[in-house]
């Protein structure tokens, strides 16, 4: 079954309408102007006299009218702004309001295809209609993501329609909370926010606790750069974080949840506090929900921007209003969480899963993926592919298939497709690892991922083409976790800081034959002598690297050259004969004499002398100096 | 301090802290709920005046150097007042492989600033670099105040601070 026939195979999306325009408002389109489309479209409608309407309503009649509604993020965020048409399920990609016009009258009043506007696959050239034949989507298997891309994420009505709050009211009415744990136990869930725990262990923890007070927190402090499927599924589907929060609430007798989001995200929070607020209002939230006697309350905290606070413990101390410090476990926060109590933490995308498991059924769940990690996990694939954006896809997918298939191929600098250019894929973030040509084949979970050094991860997925320098990146994810580290173990806050140092002396030519024996010596105390996942983790970017890069790293090192031409201090400058006039301008300018040459003959730089102050470049008039930043390189 | 910076900031004390004092309400003086209190003291200042966050402590009846610290702790939160347009440049993964750096390079250049002065004399700007906005699709990106610009280059971002420039010239 093809993706998309996934996602409106739910129960008739068009709600009754005539047609369905559906406008992807996720972060990414809105920046692209979506929100400018979808006023034109009103706009436009309504100068025609077409008959439109903006939020369906099942029990309506909307027999004759054309409904114009927003999505949550649809994935294939480099193409935005989105526009879907349904029934036909045509997918306009880089809409311009002014393209609007056309779409009405070639789409909705007539029944053609404006050819133009269509997704051209970048490889082939080919032209696709839609999401039918886009391989982008029809390569994933989108559970979490299915009704992202579709329903009103603002209208409670259509989740509702899609089966929503279903799910939460069998668990409420129908289902024992062990019987919820123990389906979720046999599901196989695993923690999507990075450490894979078994969800059903952690559930049935909590729920053997007596205490007449417990908590469930989802965790959507997505922190980790370069990854964005929470912010996305909450976008996208608010109404499903809660339904799942109220699953784990049943099943461990909470009565209290809390989403704690990112600040980064205020389309998120926005989205999720309005989410809330239908659900009291009709009543699911709130006091004796569905019937059943129990309570349920509901509330939204935003993050003040601390990449700690991710970790459980740091999490609920921010939540306490104190420093987001994470303390030890053991108690576990199942024993001993928020105010002393039992406590739960999901992340998003367990809980959306979750809700999934509990409509049908554990077994349903384990047919995708892998024995040890069944079921589908979204991944933010970014970086130097042609297709950027959200997927979703089983576990033991390979990374080949992601890269070349669904991404479309690595793009070269300039942004073209580059068959040959692909290098390696940063999974995981600051706490994971890199994948190289030879993990191409490796179908990807959470064991086989450890295996070789990488995690899982929240599920960034960064492409890295040829011209990409491993050193840089590495450095790149050390400086994140020094600036992160909270600063209450020694070895996470001093070491991160030496390590970025001898980091920078790679980097700036200052390295010598000790600097890779010390870097990796440190890298390992750092792992040891950390509490919490971030300072455990956070060497793992420079030991991937080390391990899979060591040529890289040795050129820098010994022969002071950075193969990718990617660091400053390691370009060579040079004077390009063909532009040169000798004038002799740069060599009068040069500090420490390094440029000679004969008055209107070519200039040269004496390599030894040199140190790269850039005196020449800001003095030369004809572009001559090239190979350094800011220069033509 | 310019106009634009005192008309958000009223000097008079007893008016200065009424807004505070109603925000201590809404959150029921709970010491628990000092990250929002915070986060909305900031919405209203625009930053976190030292004087507001003694204020906060005393309403709270904690510390001043647990609010302090709180408040030091979170780089969302910030002790000096912010420019009128907030410049945030994304430095997540996905933007920094894309280059985003010589985009910084490029706006700093423009308004003369640094990683170290990052308000510009005016108030006009404040730049920042973030860890992520979660906007990868559309890397390299900038922000400029809640608006995302994605596919950013160095010329296209200096292109919109001139715009902003000329914009409030106008005003003015």
């Amino acid at each position: 079954m093809s993706a998309r026939q996934q996602a409106t195979s739910h129960p008739d999306p068009l709600m009754g309408a005539l047609r369905r325009v559906v406008i992807c408002a996720g972060t990414g389109c809105v920046a692209n102007g979506a929100l400018k489309v979808y006023a034109a479209f009103q706009e436009r409608m309504r100068e025609r006299n077409l008959p439109i309407i903006l939020e369906l309503r099942a029990e309506d009649d909307n027999q004759d009218k054309t409904a114009i509604t927003r999505s949550g993020c649809q994935g294939f965020c480099q193409m935005g702004p989105l526009v879907t048409v349904l029934p036909e399920n045509i997918l306009y990609t880089q809409v311009k309001p002014g393209d609007v016009d056309e779409i009405i009258a070639t789409s909705l009043i007539g029944n053609g295809v404006v050819e133009r506007l269509l997704y051209c696959e970048p490889a082939t050239g080919r032209t696709c209609t839609g999401t039918g034949d886009i391989p982008f989507y029809t390569r994933q298997q989108r559970f979490v993501l299915g009704d992202c891309g579709m329903i009103d994420p603002e209208n409670l009505d259509e989740y509702l329609r899609h089966g929503g709050y279903a799910a939460a009211k069998k668990a409420f009415v129908e289902l024992s909370p062990e019987a919820i744990c123990t389906e979720i136990a046999e599901s196989g869930l695993r923690g999507r926010g990075g450490g894979g725990f078994p969800t059903g262990r952690k559930w049935e923890a909590a729920r053997r606790r007596a205490s007449a007070k417990k908590y469930v927190i989802c965790n959507a402090d997505e922190g980790d750069p370069g990854a964005f499927m929470n912010r996305s599924v909450m976008e996208g589907n608010p109404h499903s974080v809660i339904e799942g929060l109220m699953i784990a609430a049943r099943a461990i007798g909470a009565d209290e949840t809390l989403v704690y989001v990112r600040a980064e995200y205020p389309l998120a929070v926005q989205r999720m506090r309005r989410a809330v607020r239908d659900a009291v209002e009709r009543g699911i939230l709130g006091e004796n929900v569905f019937g059943s006697g129990l309570n349920l309350r509901c509330e939204i905290m935003e993050g003040a921007g601390a990449f700690v606070c991710g970790e459980e413990t740091a999490m609920i101390a921010s939540i306490e209003g104190q420093r987001g410090m994470p303390r030890p476990k053991p108690p576990f926060p199942a024993q001993s969480g928020l105010w002393g109590k039992p406590t739960i933490i999901n992340n998003v995308e367990t809980l959306a899963h979750a809700v999934r498991i509990v409509r049908e059924g554990a077994a349903r769940f384990r047919e995708l993926g892998t024995a040890g990690s069944p079921g589908t996990k979204t991944f933010a694939l970014t970086g130097h592919v042609a297709n950027t954006g959200l997927i979703e896809v089983p576990f033991g997918t390979t990374l080949r298939e992601i890269v070349h298939n669904i991404g479309g191929g690595v793009t070269g600098t300039d942004g073209s497709i580059d068959p040959a250019g692909f290098k390696a894929v940063q999974i995981g973030g600051p706490s994971g690892g890199c994948l190289t040509e030879e993990h191409l084949d490796l179908a990807m979970d959470f064991d086989s991922l450890r295996s070789v050094g990488a995690m899982v991860g929240s599920g960034g997925l960064v492409a890295m083409n040829r011209d990409t320098c491993m050193v840089a990146v590495a450095r790149f994810f050390m400086e994140f976790t020094q600036r992160e580290s909270c600063g209450k173990c020694v070895l996470c806050r001093e070491g991160t800081r030496q390590m970025l140092a001898l980091m920078d002396d790679i980097i700036e030519g200052r390295a010598d034959e000790t600097t890779l024996p010390l870097l990796k010596e440190l890298a390992l105390a750092v792992q040891k002598g950390s509490l919490c996942g971030l300072g455990k983790t956070a060497p793992n970017p420079v030991l991937s690297t080390l391990r899979h890069f060591a040529a890289e790293y040795e050129a820098h090192v010994r022969d002071k050259v950075c193969p990718a031409g990617q660091c400053k201090a390691l370009r060579q400058p040079w004077i390009n004969a063909d532009k040169c006039k000798g004038c002799g301008k740069c060599a009068k300018k040069c500090p420490v004499e390094a440029i000679s040459g004969e008055l209107k003959q070519p200039h040269v730089i004496d390599q030894d002398k040199c140190i790269k102050c850039g005196a020449c470049l800001a003095s030369c008039k004809f572009g001559a100096v090239e190979g350094l930043p800011g220069g033509q390189a | 301090m310019t106009a634009l910076a005192q008309d958000a900031i009223p000097q008079n004390p007893a008016r200065r802290f009424e807004k505070v004092c109603a925000i201590l309400e809404e959150n029921g003086n709970q010491p628990q709920r000092l990250i929002p209190i915070l986060q909305a003291v900031q919405e209203e200042y625009r930053y976190l005046p030292e004087d507001v966050l003694t204020f906060v402590a005393t309403g709270l009846e904690v510390p001043p150097a647990r609010v302090f610290g709180v408040a030091t702790f979170y780089s969302h939160f910030a002790l000096e007042p912010k420019g009128k347009y907030c410049i945030r440049l994304c430095d997540g993964t996905a933007c920094h492989v894309k280059r985003s750096l010589p985009i910084l390079e490029a706006i700093y250049k423009r308004l003369g600033l640094s990683s170290k002065r990052t308000t510009t004399e005016d108030m006009l700007f404040t730049v920042e670099t973030v860890a992520c906005l979660g906007a990868c699709g559309l890397a390299p990106v900038v922000v400029i105040n809640e608006e995302v610009h994605g596919q950013m280059t160095p010329a296209a971002a200096v292109k919109m601070i001139d715009e902003i420039e000329e914009r409030e010239k106008v005003i003015s």
